[in-house]
């Protein structure tokens, strides 16, 4: 298995860094945030559309780049630290996976390049993200077809040109494509703690839809560990630029003639956060190569989630802690990184719940 | 070289070369010649240039095959490490070999009663007499001291320069009337370290190692082996009586003398090998608040093993210096220990209290809840690990400093 970053991979990084942090400043975080479709679609058309950043993991017969989780992780890790804001972790991470695991051939040429050209917005919707044993529950595919049920939260669903549904029907648990727009379709948009990750309730009264694949239990689990593992790296991304940027205050701000960076209560603080960081990040390059390999630890991605959604927080609340009163202001920008650190934090299962799959994959349930 | 062909180049000479029959150190000393006693050191010393991960396939073909290996565990390894790395070639012509064979134990001579985190502030003192340097002063918690041929000694040569240039660096010979080494017992009953006094010993001036005033720069190389993280901690590997033949009662001997004082030294680090056997047999895996636990120092053990051996590589690539990324691996270790130590004790409950033969694990995990205090002291504390974190990776600003200037000036201990 890989255990260090290719010069290709590197190189990515380096690129995807770059334009994000052209195309991705605060300032433009900020204006998303505020905004009810939460994305520049002209920059979603540079990003996703001309430099293809949907489709980094997508095969190449179907328009992707042919890369895998590494490359998904790399570019999912600069979008965290820069926190973009675009429905791209809903379209490329969750649609994109979900198609890639769940369907087959036609589906894949008729869907998959729309969404790895950025030209489809796509989502998946999951009547649970709490975990996968919670999923079918609420939404039901009819003879016919239609769905009618409802999912409480689905992450973009508001812009999404296509809804990759989970059902339940007579052929089990099954991923359903639905056009944005459907009729009996409702998204209502959600208030949310983190305004950069836009939530919406999605309610389907005999929605038309096609079933494209089945989701066996042993599906939604890979499902799970890939979208586990991107999201892993997108926190690590987060939880990163959160630190340099506390560390960089703390040699700036002065208090009793004296950097308080000098102060060993933060020093001690900072090198405890920078070994939770540490851990964490190895965990969630390790759980996208264990993908890629089809090796390592069968929890390698819970193992990733759990760790790296701890690191987060402690990054987020240090980087407020650390900063004094204007930590806590809407002005400065740390609140951003700590509620889409809360956010991700409880997205796709909390540290518990993975910490209980683990186990559960490594000796049996309770 | 591959895994594959490593592994098959080494069985084919093991396949010439060993034999149970031949006495320990003439094995050894083949082993050397063969170059397969450290092959991770250059060609001309012993070695193969290989990577640690190399290295790694070689011990493991060795374990398979129940052969005795070269002599490198505790301050042996950090012996041969330093002298590798700051030696001149008669040091190392003189000194590596009998290290490999196992005919010298070392022990490190660094902290005082005056001294500990603050190595640099020092005093025991080197003057050169009619050639010879003589030494006078004393050295504290020496693990091994009391077998010890030689020892990695520190020592103050010039009073009146700041405290870290007028340190210089010895090989002492232990076994000489000026040094007398007294065992000190531990919380954990075991009496593995020592106080070393040293009245007038005497070092002849060859065995002065870097240059004199240079001292700090061959400890601080000597520290970064010892702080190296958990995944390149070679254990001492323990015979199970079963093996027959004159050369494995040798080496029993050998492990008995020079790795007593080490035994509990897994138990320091936690005894996480030990937490899922315990939980099953224990039922205490069915506990959710204890799957937790165990699940939280799963995760630390992985990814600190993955990030060490991350750092390891790209410190190869010349990226990272090794000081601070293994002072993240140090203090990872001791976070590991302490929730293992936490686990081991949700997982016992109330039969944490026994100790002894009795008790869990055949005493084992008792051993584990006092010992792994000691992990978070030896070697650099957890404080003194995250300043240099904080200062030298995260480049945060030091704090006031009361000890610049001539050491003779400097507030002291005693
Ligand atoms: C099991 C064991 C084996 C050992 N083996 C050896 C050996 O073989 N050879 C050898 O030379 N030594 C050995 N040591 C000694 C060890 O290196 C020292 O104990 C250690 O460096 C701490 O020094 P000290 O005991 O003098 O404590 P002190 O330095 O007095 O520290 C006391 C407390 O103050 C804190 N402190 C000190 N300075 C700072 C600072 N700048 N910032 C924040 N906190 C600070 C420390 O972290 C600690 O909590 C061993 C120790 C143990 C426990």
């Amino acid at each position: 298995m890989q255990t260090e970053f290719s010069k290709e991979q590197q190189l990515l990084r380096d690129i995807v860094s770059r334009a994000l942090r052209e195309k991705s400043p605060a300032t433009a975080v900020r204006e998303q945030m505020a905004s009810d479709r939460g994305y520049d679609p002209e920059i979603w058309q540079e990003l996703c559309g001309d430099a293809g950043l949907a489709g980094v993991h997508v095969p190449v017969a179907y328009g992707g780049a042919g890369g895998g989780a590494v490359e998904l992780g790399i570019v999912a890790e600069e979008m965290g630290r820069t926190l973009f804001c675009g429905p791209w972790f809903a379209s490329a991470v969750m649609a994109g996976t979900a198609l890639l695991e769940a369907a087959n051939e036609p589906d894949w040429q008729e869907l998959l390049p729309g969404v790895a050209g950025g030209s489809t917005i796509a989502t998946l919707v999951l009547d649970d993200l709490n975990g996968p044993a919670g999923v079918g529950g609420s939404i039901r595919a009819a003879g016919d077809g239609k769905l009618s049920g409802t999912a409480a939260m689905a992450v973009d669903a508001h812009v999404a040109d296509l809804l990759l549904v989970t059902a339940s029907g007579a052929g089990g648990l099954g991923l359903h494509a639905v056009e944005g727009g459907a009729p009996g379709l409702t998204v209502e948009p959600l208030q949310v703690v983190d305004p950069t990750r836009k939530l919406s309730r999605v309610a389907f009264a005999d929605v038309p839809a096609r079933r494209v694949g089945d989701v066996t239990a042993g599906t939604l689990d890979r499902i799970w560990d890939r979208i586990c593992s991107a999201l892993a790296h997108e926190m690590i991304g987060g939880a990163q630029h959160l630190f340099e940027t506390t560390v960089n205050y703390t040699k700036e701000r002065f208090q009793f003639g004296r950097p308080i960076g000098s102060f060993q209560a933060l020093k001690h603080r900072c090198a405890d956060l920078a070994v939770e960081i540490e851990i964490a990040r190895a965990l969630t390059h390790h759980s996208a190569r264990c993908l890629d390999a089809g090796a390592g630890e069968p929890y390698a991605a819970s193992m990733a989630k759990a760790a790296t959604a701890d690191a987060y927080m402690s990054a987020a609340r240090a980087g407020i802690q650390l900063r004094g009163g204007i930590g806590f202001t809407w002005e400065n920008d740390t609140h951003l990184w700590f509620k889409r650190a809360k956010g991700s934090e409880v997205l796709f299962g909390t540290p518990a719940i993975h910490r209980e799959r683990m186990m559960t994959m490594l000796e049996g349930a309770a | 070289m591959t895994p594959d062909r490593i592994r098959r180049e080494v069985s084919a000479w093991l396949d010439a070369n060993w034999r149970v029959d031949r006495p320990l150190v003439e094995w050894r000393n083949i082993l050397l010649e063969g170059g397969w006693a450290a092959p991770h050191w250059p060609e001309e010393w012993y070695g193969r240039g290989f990577t640690l991960d190399q290295t790694a396939v070689v011990a493991r073909v060795f374990r398979e095959r129940d052969v005795v290996p070269a002599a490198q565990v505790g301050p042996r390894g950090l012996a041969s490490e330093t002298i590798l790395a700051c030696g001149s070639d008669d040091q190392k012509r003189r000194f590596l070999r009998p290290i490999l064979t196992g005919e010298h134990t070392w022990c490190q001579l660094f902290s005082e009663p005056g001294s500990g985190s603050d190595l640099a502030g020092l005093s025991t003192r080197a003057e050169l007499k009619d050639g010879k340097w003589i030494v006078n002063g004393q050295k504290v918690w020496n693990t091994s001291a009391r077998h010890a041929d030689f020892g990695l000694l520190v020592a103050r040569t010039d009073w009146d320069v700041p405290k870290h240039q007028g340190i210089s660096y010895f090989l002492l010979d232990m076994r000489q009337p000026g040094v007398e080494a007294r065992p000190l017992r531990q919380m954990n009953g075991h009496q593995s370290f020592n106080e070393v006094f040293m009245t007038n010993a005497v070092v002849p001036p060859e065995d002065l190692i870097g240059g004199e005033g240079n001292g700090w720069h061959v400890a601080k190389t000597t520290l970064s082996f010892e702080r190296r993280g958990f995944s390149r901690r070679v254990r001492g590997s323990s015979l199970d009586g079963r093996k027959q033949g004159p050369i494995y009662e040798e080496y029993e001997e050998e492990i008995r003398i020079a790795t007593e004082p080490y035994t509990w030294y897994p138990q320091r680090e936690g005894r996480v090998d030990l937490v899922l056997p315990r939980a099953r047999e224990t039922a205490a895996i069915n506990d959710p608040a204890t799957r937790q636990e165990i699940a939280k120092l799963i995760c630390l053990y992985a990814g600190a093993k993955l990030a060490s051996d991350g750092a390891e590589a790209r410190r190869k690539a010349g990226t990272t210096e090794i000081i601070p990324a293994g002072s993240i691996g140090k203090l990872a270790a001791s976070v590991i220990a302490r929730q293992a130590s936490h686990v081991h004790t949700m997982i016992s409950g109330a039969d944490a209290m026994l100790s002894g033969p009795d008790s869990a694990a055949d005493g084992i995990i008792a051993e584990v809840l006092v010992s792994v205090p000691a992990i978070s002291i030896a070697g650099g504390t957890d404080e003194i690990q995250r300043n240099i974190i904080s200062e030298r990776v995260l480049g945060m600003p030091k704090g006031y400093r009361a000890d610049q200037g001539p050491f003779r000036d400097i507030k002291r201990n005693g």
